[in-house]
């Protein structure tokens, strides 16, 4: 946990080790599976940079989910790596299609740092070179102005959004994404960490929501709703930053990698200048946050040609440790890699891992969970069921879920 | 032709102006919107602040210095890439459209000619393969498709595209021959002619309206479905829809919603100058299918 | 025609209709009966960027030996069927023991996911359908009524709504009925309720899908409808109006007798496409309000790391089982029109 921190300072602090993004030049066929968004699309043509005589192809795509475990199935696969995080690495594990990378790492992997790797009883599974998390955005001028410290807790945060509407300066002060479904499960699964709470018993796939942290994380969801807008339940982060950039909200809880558009000079230039960055807040007299950490890190497919694998690791590895890469797109990633110089967007994950927040749990069951949560605790957030219904809703979508699946 | 009005009288003459009005105004306004919005920046066109920005162009003014931009335009096109979303969704349509209408029109008319009872069945059983949702269609290509090695390429969506589409196309064009006569190609094969010469010298040459209606609805599937071709082409051949939802960004991740906006505006003209110029033939086509059902 | 020219006629198009759509019902069928093997976990250390912990994965040996002897899965019968993700058979059996009035029990019952989505997807056909080919009608009719030469320009306009991309056309429109937006604001003012938010409660968020299925069919309705007005023969009209028949008349005894088959064939797949009703929950992002049977076959199959291809299966037969009981007397009438054409 603390080895991302170290590696942070350690980058800081500036030591040029290793010469710049070595690459060994590997000849073959790689074809990648990846996400669609700017750091990544950054990743891959620094890769690209080093495919030597290697036929390369990728293939970014909003859909990158739902092609992945047919794609990696094939023998032999389609694509030669898939640019994973934390929870889509786990269909790759579940229906073993990714191969361990101990010995490529070995060979080739010298600009990679340890942290960077990604063991699963002892094998190099991934490589990660970015992280993310969510966090506590805030508005210093109203803060100041109404004479509210910075929230370390959520508590805090209903306290201070309760002063900012009774002032009258803001109807909806609050905003986070809750949009039914992926978003607002995974902000019941921050808050569920922020309370301490397990998913589930442990060593086994039984669910473990239906409890007082389970209620008590509903509460607090509840509380920080009627704080925010009305169409909460509609709202992505996309939303909540537009809403936040037309000044009705002073506090909010949105990905780290979204930082970049909110402190850059389009908009009001006003709001831009008073907005500030913080850690992610606890919960409930817990120490650890109420959020969660994610990697996104390249697997190479298991059913390919142990030659395209080289030759895809080569040039994946030389992305992973290119410091040029990190130096010139600093703003696009919190990136792992060595050489990253962490800017005023980065405090958010610095603050996270300094408060030892945990990763988003990487376990085969955890997508059933997050699917069931998504859609059964809805009702409650509306008012029209209690929060041990809402939760035994879930427990009970989970488990006919997880028994098709074949976990329970 | 001017059925169930009079045309004598005013009031409802005036009533029915003004029904069309208010009805093209609910039509057309969001597109009207979107078009004037897609020379705008994001900051006006998705305010959360005040709709009225996207008409008075606040922040466009402040970031471009003039009241309209095509920064996105031009930036979806080059930058984004959409030159060759286009390219694929050419190939992908006039392929679908032509391959659609020829085994569709050969279809239909063997059902129209046909008294047998299985000819029923195939129609009920056309009916309920167009029940099936796509996604789950699609789903269950994929594992096929990635052993088999044809994901990702053109031919392979096209011919998924005109599969799906056939229980449409069969039903639409069985309705059109179901009104050309009988008598017409059973004439012509009393005259010596094969059933595929009646169907090819006699029956066709009077279709076209039907087969431009039942093209049209063809080329509508091909160029704006999401489902086959977000899951099935690889990214040199992703077609424009594909395209406009790469723009608008991941949960964690920022998009570029105005390439989004322009990209849509780009996509919906070509389509705007077919309708133009076959709705003609659409309507007149329609008009002889249409009698029967 | 001979049976042998039929299927030279007909074997291309059946050709690809039985590989790509019948072949996958058929499996689609068969995997709705199979459930995944037993998964054999065992706990492990897992080291990432951010610290290690001891948790479980999937036993590969273990698990890859009961793969290998059964790859469809275990056979499960109807098991994912009657699961309370699905009809939740035993669930309701349950309620209707727990519950004490029948209110209370439909209350319980709408509160399952299949029962939830089915009540939504119904309430759209219900309100959809009918006033799609309503609406389709007096716009044909009303068009018919305008002078030739800016039909044209005015059949475009109408069309507008259907040929535009429905992901997209609903993503515009989710910003202008935003509270903010063009359309929200407005309504606000007109409503002089300054917090009303189509988007905050079920009912308004079931009022807008519903309104915005109606404007994206209507277009289609009418395309069949007007073209069906064309061959409206004239004689007839001419002689009701000499008789002094009303216009309410004229088109209740002459005209939509005429375009009888028409109105039958737009119905069809109205109801069909109405049934499967799934883009604007996700354009309007109101899977909290709203979700349709489409959508949960879409949230099995897209929104979750792992993909539940039994359970998308199982709602995707019931999909087709359910419209084909909606098209049932669609489809005894064809049959019938079909024997006596014989």
């Amino acid at each position: 946990m603390r080895k991302i921190l170290i590696t942070l300072l350690f980058a800081l602090f500036g030591t040029t080790a290793n010469a710049d993004g070595h690459c060994s030049k590997p000849s073959g066929s790689i074809n990648i599976l990846a996400n669609d968004f700017p750091a990544l699309r950054t990743f891959v043509e620094t890769a690209k940079g080093c495919k030597g005589s290697a036929d390369f192809k990728v293939t970014h795509s909003s859909e990158h989910n739902k092609i992945a475990v047919p794609a990696l199935t094939a023998n032999p696969s389609e694509f030669s790596a898939r640019i994973a995080a934390n929870s889509s690495i786990v269909p790759l594990m579940n229906q073993d299609l990714i191969r361990p990378m101990d010995d490529l790492v070995k060979k080739y992997g010298k600009g990679i740092q340890d942290s960077q790797l990604i063991t699963i009883d002892g094998k190099v599974m991934a490589v990660a070179f970015m992280a993310n998390t969510q966090h506590l955005y805030y508005r210093e001028d109203v803060l100041k102005e109404l004479g509210i410290p910075v929230p370390k807790t959520y508590e805090e945060v209903v306290a201070a959004s309760e002063k900012i509407r009774a002032s009258g300066k803001m109807q909806h002060p609050y905003a986070a994404a809750y949009k039914a479904g992926w978003n607002l499960a995974e902000e019941f699964v921050n808050m569920f960490i922020g309370h301490g709470g397990e998913f589930f018993k442990a060593g086994t796939a039984e669910p473990n929501i239906n409890n007082a942290k389970g209620v008590a994380t509903l509460n607090m969801l509840k509380k920080l709703a009627s704080l925010s807008n009305p169409d909460y339940l509609t709202h992505d982060s996309e939303a909540i930053k537009v809403e936040w950039e037309s000044g009705k909200v002073a506090l909010m809880t949105l990905w780290a990698s979204r930082s970049g558009t909110l402190l850059d000079d389009e908009g009001d230039a006003k709001i831009t200048a008073a907005t500030k960055l913080t850690g992610p807040a606890t919960v409930g007299g817990g120490n650890i946050p109420a959020a969660t950490l994610w990697w996104d890190g390249f697997t190479l497919a298991k059913n390919r040609s142990d030659s395209d694998a080289e030759a895809t690791f080569i040039a994946l590895a030389h992305a992973a440790s290119n410091k040029k890469m990190v130096a010139d797109a600093a703003d696009q990633a919190v990136w792992l890699v060595e050489g990253f110089v962490p800017g005023p967007k980065s405090i958010g994950v610095i603050e996270a891992v300094k408060m030892g927040a945990k990763p988003y749990p990487m376990l085969p069951q955890m997508g059933l969970m997050h699917g069931a949560l998504g859609s059964e605790i809805v009702e409650f957030l509306q008012g029209k069921e209690s929060a041990e219904q809402a939760l035994k809703d879930v427990e009970a979508a989970y488990i006919s879920k997880a028994k098709e699946q074949g976990f329970l | 032709m001017e059925y169930g009005l009079d045309k004598r009288s005013n009031a409802l003459k005036t009533f029915n102006t003004t029904f069309i009005i208010i009805w093209l105004l609910i039509a057309c306004f969001p597109f009207i919107w979107t078009f004037w919005g897609s020379f705008k920046v994001r900051a006006d066109f998705f305010s959360r602040a005040d709709w009225w920005y996207a008409i008075s162009a606040f922040n466009t003014l402040l970031e471009t210095g003039g009241q309209f931009t095509s920064k996105a335009y031009s930036e979806a096109w080059t930058e984004g890439e959409f030159w060759r979303a286009s390219r694929n969704t050419i190939i992908v349509t006039v392929f679908v459209v032509s391959i659609s209408l020829f085994l569709g029109t050969l279809g239909a008319y063997a059902l129209s000619r046909s008294t047998e009872r299985y000819a029923f069945w195939i129609l009920i059983a056309a009916l309920i393969f167009r029940a099936m949702p796509h996604i789950t269609l699609v789903s269950g290509y994929l594992f096929p498709f990635f052993e088999l090695q044809i994901w990702g390429i053109l031919p392979t969506t096209i011919v998924v595209l005109v599969a799906i589409n056939q229980p449409f196309t069969l039903w639409l064009l069985y309705s059109f021959f179901k009104t050309v006569p009988k008598e017409l190609d059973e004439s012509a094969l009393i005259d010596g002619c094969s059933y595929f010469q009646a169907f090819r010298y006699i029956i066709m040459p009077v279709m076209w309206p039907g087969v431009i209606t039942a093209g049209l609805f063809s080329l509508m599937l091909a160029y704006n479905d999401f489902t086959v071709t977000a899951l099935l082409l690889n990214q040199e051949n992703h077609t424009m829809v594909p395209k406009i939802q790469s723009y608008l960004g991941t949960n964690q991740h920022e998009g570029n919603l105005m390439w989004a906006v322009s990209a849509v505006v780009s996509a919906t003209a070509p389509l705007f100058m077919l309708v133009m110029f076959f709705q003609r033939q659409v309507i007149s086509g329609l008009t002889t299918g249409a009698v029967k059902g | 025609m001979p049976n042998k020219t039929f299927f030279w006629f007909f074997l291309p198009t059946g050709l690809v209709m039985i590989l790509f759509i019948g072949l996958p019902i058929i499996s689609t069928g068969i995997q709705s009966f199979y459930a995944q093997h037993d998964q054999v976990v065992k706990e492990v250390k897992k080291c990432d960027p951010f610290g290690c912990t001891v948790s479980i994965v999937v036993d590969q040996e273990a698990t890859s030996i009961l793969r290998d002897e059964k790859p469809l899965g275990k056979f499960n019968g109807f098991g994912t069927y009657v699961d309370r993700n699905h009809l939740a058979i035993e669930q309701i059996s349950d309620f209707w023991k727990e519950t004490e009035t029948f209110g209370e029990f439909i209350n319980q019952v709408t509160n399952l996911p299949f029962y939830k989505a089915l009540l939504f997807t119904l309430t759209y056909c219900l309100f959809v359908t009918p006033n799609v080919l309503l609406l389709g009608f007096i716009i044909a009719l009303s068009l018919n009524a305008i002078s030739r030469k800016i039909r044209g320009p005015l059949i475009f306009g109408t069309i507008l709504p259907m040929i535009v991309t429905p992901l997209v056309g609903s993503l515009v429109l989710f910003w202008m009925i935003d509270a903010e937006g063009i359309i929200g604001a407005n309504l606000q003012l007109m409503m002089e309720d300054p917090y009303l938010s189509l988007k905050s409660s079920r009912t308004l968020t079931w009022i807008t899908i519903i309104i915005y299925g109606i404007w994206h069919h209507s277009p289609f309705a009418f395309v069949v409808f007007y073209a069906a007005l064309q061959t409206v023969p004239q004689e007839p009209v001419e002689a009701a109006i000499i008789d002094g028949a009303s216009r309410y008349q004229r088109i209740r005894h002459i005209v939509l007798p005429h375009i009888y088959p028409v109105v039958t064939f737009v119905a069809l797949i109205s109801l069909m496409d109405n049934f499967r009703v799934f883009e604007p929950i996700i354009g309007f992002s109101a899977e909290g309000s709203a979700q349709s049977l489409s959508w949960l076959i879409y949230d099995n199959l897209v929104n979750e790391e792992v993909i539940l291809f039994g359970s998308a299966a199982a709602t995707s037969m019931m999909t087709i089982i359910g419209i084909a009981i909606l098209l049932a007397p669609v489809l005894i009438r064809t049959w019938k029109e079909f024997r006596t054409a014989r």
